[in-house]
């Protein structure tokens, strides 16, 4: 494993304030040696930074994978109304679906919040806050995914 | 845990374009799943429906937009979590030519749907 992938980023002076003031271990231009965050075997040992960051991939992924789904079923379209509207509302009629549609709510939130989170770090905002930041888009995505849940099965019973 | 955990070297174009299109997602996504959960419920979609706000130019422009940046975003995002996993030479190459038709194939694949979406009523 070449050095540089090892502990994701070779710390420069402008990423050191990034968390530091947790880790008095982590100095200027000095990287960090945590492994690979892919070896998941390792997952007890994560910080809060790695699910983050873990989270993050695993949303991003779901979110692609549906895109492609979506447009699949949406190119119902093409063939006619009857074809969409009976396409839509049969799917729509499984409860797994609806299930997975509140997933999908939650993924996605989680994705929205992070992401806007990893925005203001890269702009150098909030640094000191990463932790609880993190913690807040958790909190807040589960609570949106269960509030949402009377409108997403909403008639499917 | 001095880490910033990214899978993009920052000095990068496509660093700089996922962040892009991420501030831009950011407003379409929440405003799509608004409209199609909480405005409109998703059992209750039709393409009458469908067809009466795809054919507002302003929402069709906003859709075919959300298709392309979500899709740019989205590949993207999934090259560089493959480039930052070490993947280069050849497989890089395919795996790079391959993502990119597969986009443009979804793109186009959208746009066709969108244009009969609007029921040939736009414009
Ligand atoms: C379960 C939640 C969702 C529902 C019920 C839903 C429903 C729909 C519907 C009915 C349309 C057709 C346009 C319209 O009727 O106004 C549409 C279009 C679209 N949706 Fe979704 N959507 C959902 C989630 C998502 C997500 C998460 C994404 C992004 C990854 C997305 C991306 C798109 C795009 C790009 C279009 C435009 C398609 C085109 O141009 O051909 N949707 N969606
Ligand atoms: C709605 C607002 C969104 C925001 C604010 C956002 C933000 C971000 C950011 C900042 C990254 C880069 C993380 C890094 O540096 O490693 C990222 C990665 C990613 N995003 Fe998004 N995103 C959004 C929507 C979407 C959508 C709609 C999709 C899918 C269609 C998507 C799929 C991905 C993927 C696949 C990655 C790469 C994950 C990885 O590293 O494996 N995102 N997102």
């Amino acid at each position: 494993m070449p050095a540089d992938r090892v502990g994701w980023h070779t710390v420069d002076s402008s990423q050191t304030t990034i968390l530091a003031g947790s880790n008095p271990e982590v100095h200027m231009s000095q990287s960090y040696d945590r492994g690979l965050v892919e070896n998941f075997g390792r997952w007890t040992e994560f910080s809060a930074g790695m699910w983050a960051w873990v989270f993050h991939k695993f949303t991003g992924w779901v979110l692609i994978g549906y895109l492609f789904t979506h447009i699949a079923v949406l190119s119902t379209a093409i063939e006619g109304a009857s074809m969409y509207n009976g396409t839509l509302q049969g799917l729509e009629a499984l409860l797994i679906v609806r299930f997975m549609e509140v997933g999908l709510l939650a993924v996605a939130v989680f994705h929205i919040l992070n992401g806007v989170r990893l925005l203001f770090v890269d702009l150098g905002l909030g640094l000191d806050a990463q932790d609880k930041s993190f913690y807040a888009s958790l909190i807040l995505t589960g609570a949106i995914a269960v509030a949402s849940i009377p409108t997403f099965l909403g008639g499917a019973f | 845990m001095a880490e910033h955990y990214t899978s993009f070297s920052r000095d990068d174009t496509r660093w700089l374009l996922q962040r892009v299109t991420a501030v831009f997602l950011v407003g379409v996504l929440a405003f799509h799943f608004m409209l199609l959960h909480f405005v409109h419920h998703a059992y209750e979609i039709t393409l009458a429906g469908t067809t009466a706000r795809m054919s507002q130019p302003g929402y069709f422009i906003t859709m075919v937009s959300f298709l392309i940046a979500g899709t740019f975003h989205g590949v993207n995002g999934v090259y560089n979590a493959l480039v930052n996993q070490g993947i280069e030479g050849t497989p890089r190459t395919i795996v790079k030519y391959g993502l990119i038709i597969v986009s443009l194939l979804l793109i186009a694949q959208g746009i066709r749907v969108a244009w009969a979406m609007t029921g040939g009523q736009l414009i």
